[in-house]
């Protein structure tokens, strides 16, 4: 009994980080910023998620764990491509941004 | 239970067909091709939900990986944005 | 004793995830520049996973999870391979 309590307070936990992720895919001004917030609030939403799940079964905890350690290394991989690739294809920063390393270090790659 | 796997459901069927519409409409190819990405996606749940979870697991594969690529490459003979 | 649920939870949970779905769908449909688009796939990629973990809990088969894992291990690679795409590489 507590520990299916546990589980649905994991459940709970990931799906406001999931729902909080795409809130700020949606508000966020910049493919840079949405890219932040989404990828790394939906990444510990998935992971939360699926723990919860494997609390309440704890048959299934390997395979869980399985699945979230697969998900932890391929997600920042994607997203390290999209701000590459973005930032590659002249997308602009927002006219908020303050710093810009990526360009600075480019820069001095041509010269 | 069956109520909340039919709004699952309804939800996802809004998913799939706006992606359809975005596939046909855009005239970026590029866009069509993750349009089309997406529709393997909620396919593949609606696989799962439908209790055939080999196909689910095909459609995983193929449809995310396998056709994406071709389509990949095919765009990159053809060009990327479709001309009237 | 299998675990049934029944609850408040299970619905407030699903609700959650709809609500992702549906603003990850708007920001997928009037993204303006391509690569919005490609990071509202990556998003829905995630989100899908999970919702195939919770269907097979849900459904009460342990097989399901397996379609979680093919799931996780192949789906990223149509995001890299399309980011590759627009960086000029491939």
């Amino acid at each position: 009994m507590i520990q299916k309590t546990i589980g649905e307070v994991f459940l709970i936990i990931g799906g406001i980080f999931m729902f909080l992720a795409s809130l700020g895919l949606l508000r966020m001004p910049d493919v840079y910023n949405r890219m932040q917030t989404s990828t790394k609030a939906v990444t510990l939403g998935a992971m939360s998620s699926i723990l919860g799940v494997g609390i309440i079964h704890p048959a299934w905890l390997p395979k869980c764990i399985l699945i979230m350690l697969f998900i932890l290394f391929t997600n920042p991989v994607s997203a390290h491509a999209i701000g590459r690739a973005a930032y590659r294809t002249g997308v602009k920063l927002w006219k908020g941004s303050v710093c810009d390393k990526y360009g600075s270090c480019m820069e001095d790659e041509d010269e | 239970m069956n109520n909340l796997i039919l709004f699952m459901g309804f939800g996802l069927s809004l998913v799939l067909v706006v992606a359809t519409f975005v596939v046909w409409l855009s005239k970026d190819l590029l866009v069509a091709i993750l349009g089309s990405a997406v529709v393997s996606l909620v396919a593949s749940i609606f696989f799962l939900i439908l209790q055939a979870p080999d196909v689910a697991i095909t459609e995983a594969a193929i449809g995310a990986g396998l056709t994406t690529g071709i389509l990949l490459y095919a765009m990159k003979k053809a060009g990327r944005y479709e001309d009237d | 004793m299998p675990y049934e649920i029944y609850g408040l939870t299970v619905y407030v949970y699903v609700g959650l995830i709809m609500l992702g779905v549906l603003f990850s769908l708007v920001r997928f449909v009037a993204g303006p520049s391509a690569p919005d688009r490609v990071v509202a796939t990556d998003i829905l990629t995630t989100i899908t996973t999970v919702v195939l973990v919770v269907l097979a809990l849900f459904f009460k088969r342990q097989i399901y999870l397996d379609v979680a894992l093919v799931y996780a291990v192949l789906a990223f690679t149509a995001v890299v391979a399309i980011a590759r795409f627009l960086e000029g590489g491939l």
